[in-house]
């Protein structure tokens, strides 16, 4: 039997704070008086999730979510929706732009102290079949609040 | 068991490495690796034998159609079919079901009538009956499994007290592995006066088929997944029913006279193949069906068996795996579909690739069966003639590997 240590990049896809993530996924729910909701799935591997906002003026005041899928996808979706939290619609599109960067091998994103724990998903972009996964809350979103 | 280091040399794809390891390919179920001998009759047929068929005067012409009819008759013997005539070429089991759902289908199913399938059919044999139904007014039926993956065969004699028009099954899972008793379905369909549809997908490339011997009306077959190049498959049916059926697609070949509104159509088979057909396709699978031949369906059989018990031991020895499907030895082929604790299937299935291990994870089109497992995804791992034991200790240490990644800790 094979007893060789993880691949490095395996590890560096799934580090803790995915898995974290995964297992105790953060504003997982309903919520209640959202002003914004969308519902994604990717048919290809049918991840799922219902991302929901409460926007007030252009503030994201809150989003909450419901979701199945993989590690990547979900956690991607517990951390979004924690860094969206008072942000501004422009502000949550600029996320979605670094993100999108960083999914692209960008290394100045994967930098970018303003993805927050997101960063934590810049292995991803070895992967480039689960890079879908990673995006798929991130396409949520910007679909949520398209004029 | 087969001596896979003598077959596996036969397939030039199965030596590459992927990602630093031996290739060990466990998807067989969407499609197979093609022996040389495959490539060659491809390679061949443009060397030396391509022209348009059926309409060439010329000799070229003639050998192309003798080279695609000779396949017609290869294909027909290997499954025991009602003759020749009864074999259509489509690009596989997809269309061979919609040339069923969009001929025979929409001339005799009517608003008001029902047609049966299981919840374990793959979408190909589910979404053309969906939309036969819609447009005919017409009653889809779904019959359930029971809890070890086998058609619920009381739901089924329940389903045909309506006297259904059409009743649809596979007779092989793609997704469990299970085989199910086609010729015991067939004929409780057809004491209930229903023509019987079987999705052969999974079972041609594995079981000896004798369609004949089903007694089902029609049967769908994919030449990729047993050897035979992409593109390539058939709709064999009797072919009294192929001829009283109206056309499916409409252009050359498949006309006798063409007046400004109206035509008259040819002969079966080529009353349903339009156009140019897959030349190479059809003698690619009969290469294909040569290979298979040689060995012997049934050994190959013996082997997936074997290889699928291997699976199933090892991988229920690990804690926290679930494999889905009947656990007899007789009713089922060489398909393990798991789950790993909570670990995603497609977390799996990234992490066995880096072991150069390739193996399905997803729905694999048969969304309304993952509901009733509730699951939203398996992992699957399919086997083939050329995978040897090797290759399942291979996957039980990958999955040994992921739970350590992961963390799983058994509940």
């Amino acid at each position: 039997m094979d007893t060789s240590p993880p691949d490095p990049q395996l590890s560096a896809l799934y580090q803790e704070l995915i898995l974290d993530h995964y297992r105790r996924p953060r504003n997982k729910g309903t919520l209640e008086h959202a002003t914004h909701t969308v519902s994604l799935n990717n048919p290809l591997c049918g991840d799922e999730i219902d991302l929901q906002l409460r926007v007030d003026g252009d503030v994201i005041k809150e989003a909450r979510f419901i979701g199945r899928g993989c590690s990547i996808s979900q956690a991607a979706a517990s951390m979004m929706t924690q860094l969206l939290k008072d942000k501004s619609i422009p502000q949550a599109l600029a996320l979605a732009d670094r993100m999108s960067a960083m999914m692209q091998g960008d290394d100045g994103a994967a930098r970018d102290k303003t993805l927050g724990e997101l960063r934590a998903l810049a292995g991803v972009s070895k992967f480039p079949v689960r890079i879908k996964c990673a995006l798929l809350p991130w396409n949520a979103l910007t679909d949520a609040v398209k004029p | 068991m087969l001596d896979v280091a003598r077959l596996r040399a036969d397939f030039p794809l199965l030596a590459q490495r992927e990602n630093g390891h031996p290739l060990v390919y466990l998807d067989n179920a969407a499609t197979t690796q093609k022996p040389q001998a495959v490539l060659d009759a491809i390679a061949e047929y443009y060397r030396t034998t391509n022209a348009n068929v059926h309409r060439g005067a010329y000799d070229l012409a003639i050998r192309a159609t003798e080279a695609y009819e000779a396949a017609r008759a290869k294909l027909a013997a290997f499954v025991n079919a009602w003759a020749p005539e009864g074999v259509v070429f489509t690009r596989g089991t997809t269309e061979a079901i919609n040339l069923v759902a969009g001929s025979y289908g929409r001339a005799n199913v009517k608003a008001g009538d029902s047609v049966v399938v299981t919840a374990m059919d793959h979408h190909s044999n589910l979404v053309p009956w969906q939309i036969l139904c819609q447009e005919k007014g017409a009653t889809l039926r779904m019959v359930e499994i029971t809890e070890d993956g086998r058609i619920d065969l009381s739901d089924f004699s329940r389903a045909l007290e309506r006297r259904p028009k059409i009743v649809a099954f596979p007779y092989v899972s793609n997704a469990l592995g299970t085989v199910n008793p086609a010729a015991q379905l067939t004929a409780l369909a057809h004491a209930a006066g229903a023509v019987v549809v079987v999705d052969g997908a999974q079972s041609t490339p594995h079981l000896k088929v004798d369609v004949r011997g089903l007694d089902c009306d029609f049967y769908a077959l994919s030449g990729h997944k047993m050897l035979g190049p992409m593109g390539s498959g058939a709709l064999v049916a009797k072919p009294e029913l192929l001829e009283a059926m109206p056309p499916y697609h409409g252009g050359g070949e498949m006309i006798s006279r063409v007046w400004d509104d109206h035509s008259t159509y040819n002969k079966i088979p080529h009353k349903f193949e339009a156009g140019t057909p897959n030349v190479e396709g059809a003698v690619g699978l009969a290469a294909a069906i040569g290979y298979l031949e040689r060995i012997g369906r049934e050994r190959i059989a013996e082997h997936e068996q074997a290889l699928a018990a291997a699976a199933i031991d090892k991988l229920t020895q690990i804690e926290g795996v679930t494999v889905y499907g009947p656990r007899g030895k007789s009713d089922r082929a060489g398909v393990v579909s798991f789950t790993y604790g909570d670990i995603h299937p497609h977390d799996i299935a990234t992490i066995l690739d880096q072991d150069g291990i390739c193996i399905r994870a997803g729905h694999h089109c048969t969304q309304p069966l993952m509901r009733r497992l509730n699951v939203t995804a398996t992992a699957r791992a399919s086997f083939y003639l050329y995978n040897g034991l090797n290759e399942v200790d291979a996957l039980a240490g990958a999955l040994v590997k992921a739970g350590a990644l992961f963390g799983y800790v058994p509940a």
